[in-house]
């Protein structure tokens, strides 16, 4: 696995990401739900490493992170689930299918997590538990050589964020960008909205301009109307609070596998 | 100090989300312009002298000085100042630089609710409107505060994440900036978070440091061996130290707040007991666990509960310029009766522990020798919570 799957995941046609925080409500639920979203058709996988204190997040993933650090979620947890799922290996439980998901996966969590653990050694982790890429999304543009230069060196994207206020910066990350661009769909942290910004097409038209990279608009999309609307303007969509809204509802891992594989089938139609 | 991408030796930085980058380099560009305007900074010394009070008095503490035996103790009175803490330095001036910016709204977090009053005192002066930030169990803590800020025509809105304190206020303030950031301007309260905030709110808080040198070469015809200031964030000690810093005779101690003692859990002591990381915008020094996940710290002080520290201060400990030194809400709080009874000066919680380290090294410090501790806030907001801690049943 390297940043070259993150891409070529878009060359099925347009990509749903779903997004789940690991260990939310714990690591089986999470280890059933990524199964179930893998053979639903997710393009690309990611997962989010809890820390305390997710600044870019609305309520639904801070309560998530909250739920998965006192359940006990660690980095290493989080390392161990990856190996597990790609090795093929059961869930703790023993009910879920073997096979190993090839899914291409990306972190999403905070710097501190990262440069605590030691940005080299934590890429070499995700090298050989099989992760491809890393998501910070308060590292920008300024700060993240020290990330980025190290995800290089072993062949993982650094994936990059455009906001609807990035107006004169865009094409500088563009250039740059690894993977997919994530274009932020609208003002605010994460959660399910109604409305979006409104020149996203022109946003996306100044990327075009300056890379081939996919694009991919999270942030606030939660139903396979809003995915339809969205997946027409780029060239994925990713859900995120949604998803986890659910994982947190279900009564066992079983459950949530089975609610979320559908709501995953539908979004993928969707999103076509 | 400042290099040009706003780092401090390795600590500083702007550790954000892409939805504000343009509006701090935005704010970076307006400060670059108005920090040499001379008719900003005109404007901004009229509202310092005018309405705010300044310059805060350096009071001789001679009762103090010879109960203690040693140097002799200065007090600089930031107290004093209108709004009563040092506050109102630092908020003046980001207030006038918005409205310059044409910003209409100020949104802010507070901790013991000093940088919010003052914000709120900012915003009503200047027609602005403000929202406070602060933690849910600030709010219970100082309570009469929230009313201030109310009164004076501010929003405040508890915050329940997290530890409900201070940390999560900053959190939950930086939120909203990404929400409605055109309009809205974070008036940050301490030399903190993404640059410019660090450089912008320690320039405006270096006027401590100015008036501190010039007083006292007016009344002693020299400088002080020691200057020492509470240490949370740091903004009052980076204004009581900036203007000394190249006065290599002149010791800097920053006081932090340790809570139950450095050895335990229930500590805020952020130099003396955290790690490098990378949080809030910044890197710097933080009280983290194993895995990088911030700790839930503790001061009996709501202004010094924050488990990290400004880059500048992490600078000045890397290069061996300032001392940080841990004092506890026992100390603290014995400090805080000790100046009330000695000078019939009621000190914040948070002064108060810089306070209790100038007790402890002033007997030993020659008598000709001489100290100033920044009286970074008046204790009034406190006075509730010291009687509950001595056991008494007082509530605002």
């Amino acid at each position: 696995m390297s940043k070259t799957d993150i891409t070529r995941a878009f060359a099925g046609g347009k990509a749903f990401i779903p997004f789940v925080t690991c260990g939310d409500p714990n690591i089986e639920t999470t280890a059933a739900v990524v199964r179930a979203l893998a053979e639903a058709g997710a393009a690309i996988i990611e997962l989010g490493i809890p820390f305390s204190d997710p600044t870019a997040e609305g309520p639904v993933i801070q309560n998530a992170n909250v739920r998965a650090l006192a359940g006990g979620t660690t980095t290493d947890t989080v390392f161990d689930l990856v190996r597990d799922l790609r090795a093929g290996r059961p869930g703790a439980d023993g009910t879920f299918a073997a096979a190993p998901v090839t899914t291409p996966f990306v972190f999403m969590t905070y710097a501190n997590v990262v440069f605590h653990y030691g940005i080299e050694r934590f890429c070499q982790r995700m090298v050989e538990v099989g992760v491809d890429g890393l998501i910070l999304p308060e590292v920008p543009l300024e700060e993240k050589d020290e990330f980025a230069s190290v995800c290089a060196q072993h062949d993982l994207a650094f994936i990059s964020l455009v906001a609807p206020t990035s107006a004169g910066r865009i094409q500088a990350i563009a250039r740059e960008a690894e993977g997919f661009v994530y274009l932020v769909s609208s003002l605010g942290t994460t959660g399910m909205r109604d409305t979006f910004a409104t020149d996203l097409d022109a946003i996306v038209a100044q990327i075009r301009e300056a890379t081939d990279v996919p694009i991919a608009i999270g942030f606030g999309i939660s139903t396979p109307d809003q995915a339809r609307t969205m997946a027409a303007k780029a060239d994925g969509v990713i859900v995120g609070s949604a998803i986890v809204a659910q994982a947190a509802e279900a009564a066992s891992p079983a459950q949530a596998a089975n609610t979320l594989g559908a709501y995953a089938k539908a979004m993928v139609e969707a999103v076509r | 100090m400042t290099n040009p991408e706003g780092r401090f030796g390795v600590h500083g930085g702007q550790y954000v989300p892409e939805t504000l980058m343009n509006a701090i380099n935005e704010l970076d560009e307006a400060y670059a312009f108005y920090k040499s305007d001379p008719a900003f900074q005109a404007e901004l010394h009229d509202l310092l002298n005018n309405y705010a009070g300044r310059p805060s008095l350096l009071y001789f503490a001679e009762r103090m000085t010879r109960d203690l035996g040693g140097a002799k103790v200065y007090l600089k009175r930031e107290d004093l100042n209108h709004t009563g803490a040092h506050k109102i330095n630092n908020v003046l001036g980001q207030a006038l630089l918005a409205k310059k910016m044409g910003k209409k709204r100020l949104i802010a977090e507070t901790g013991a609710g000093q940088h919010g009053v003052a914000t709120a005192t900012a915003a009503a002066l200047l027609d602005m409107e403000c929202e406070v930030f602060m933690g849910r169990k600030d709010t219970e803590r100082q309570a009469l505060n929230v009313y201030r800020m109310r009164l004076l025509g501010a929003k405040v809105h508890p915050v329940d994440s997290g530890t409900a304190t201070l940390k999560d206020a900053v959190s939950e303030t930086m939120r909203e900036w990404t929400n409605r950031v055109a309009d809205t301007h974070y008036c940050l309260g301490s030399v903190m978070g993404p640059h410019p905030f660090p450089t912008i709110v320690r320039d405006f808080q270096a006027v401590i440091s100015q008036e501190i040198k010039s007083q006292m070469l007016e009344r002693e015809g020299r400088l002080p061996n020691a200057v020492l200031a509470c240490v949370g964030g740091g903004s009052n000690a980076i204004g009581t130290f900036y203007h000394f810093i190249d006065d290599e005779d002149v010791r800097l101690i920053g006081c932090e707040a340790a809570g139950r003692g450095i050895d335990t859990l229930e500590t805020a002591a952020t130099v003396n007991t955290g790690s490098l990381g990378i949080f809030h915008g910044m890197k710097s020094y933080f009280c983290q666990d194993e895995y990088g996940q911030i700790s839930p710290v503790y001061s009996i002080s709501a202004g010094l509960d924050y488990p990290g520290v400004g880059p500048e201060h992490a600078w000045l400990h890397d290069i061996g310029r300032a001392e940080y030194v841990p004092v506890t809400d026992d100390e603290a709080v014995d400090a805080f009766e000790y100046l009330s009874r000695t000078e019939g000066i009621i000190p914040a919680i948070e002064s108060s522990h810089a306070l209790a380290h100038a007790m402890k090294i002033v007997p030993d410090m020659d008598k000709s020798d001489i100290v100033v501790v920044t009286l970074s806030g008046r204790g009034d907001k406190d006075v509730a919570a010291i009687a509950r801690y001595r056991g008494e049943d007082l509530h605002e």
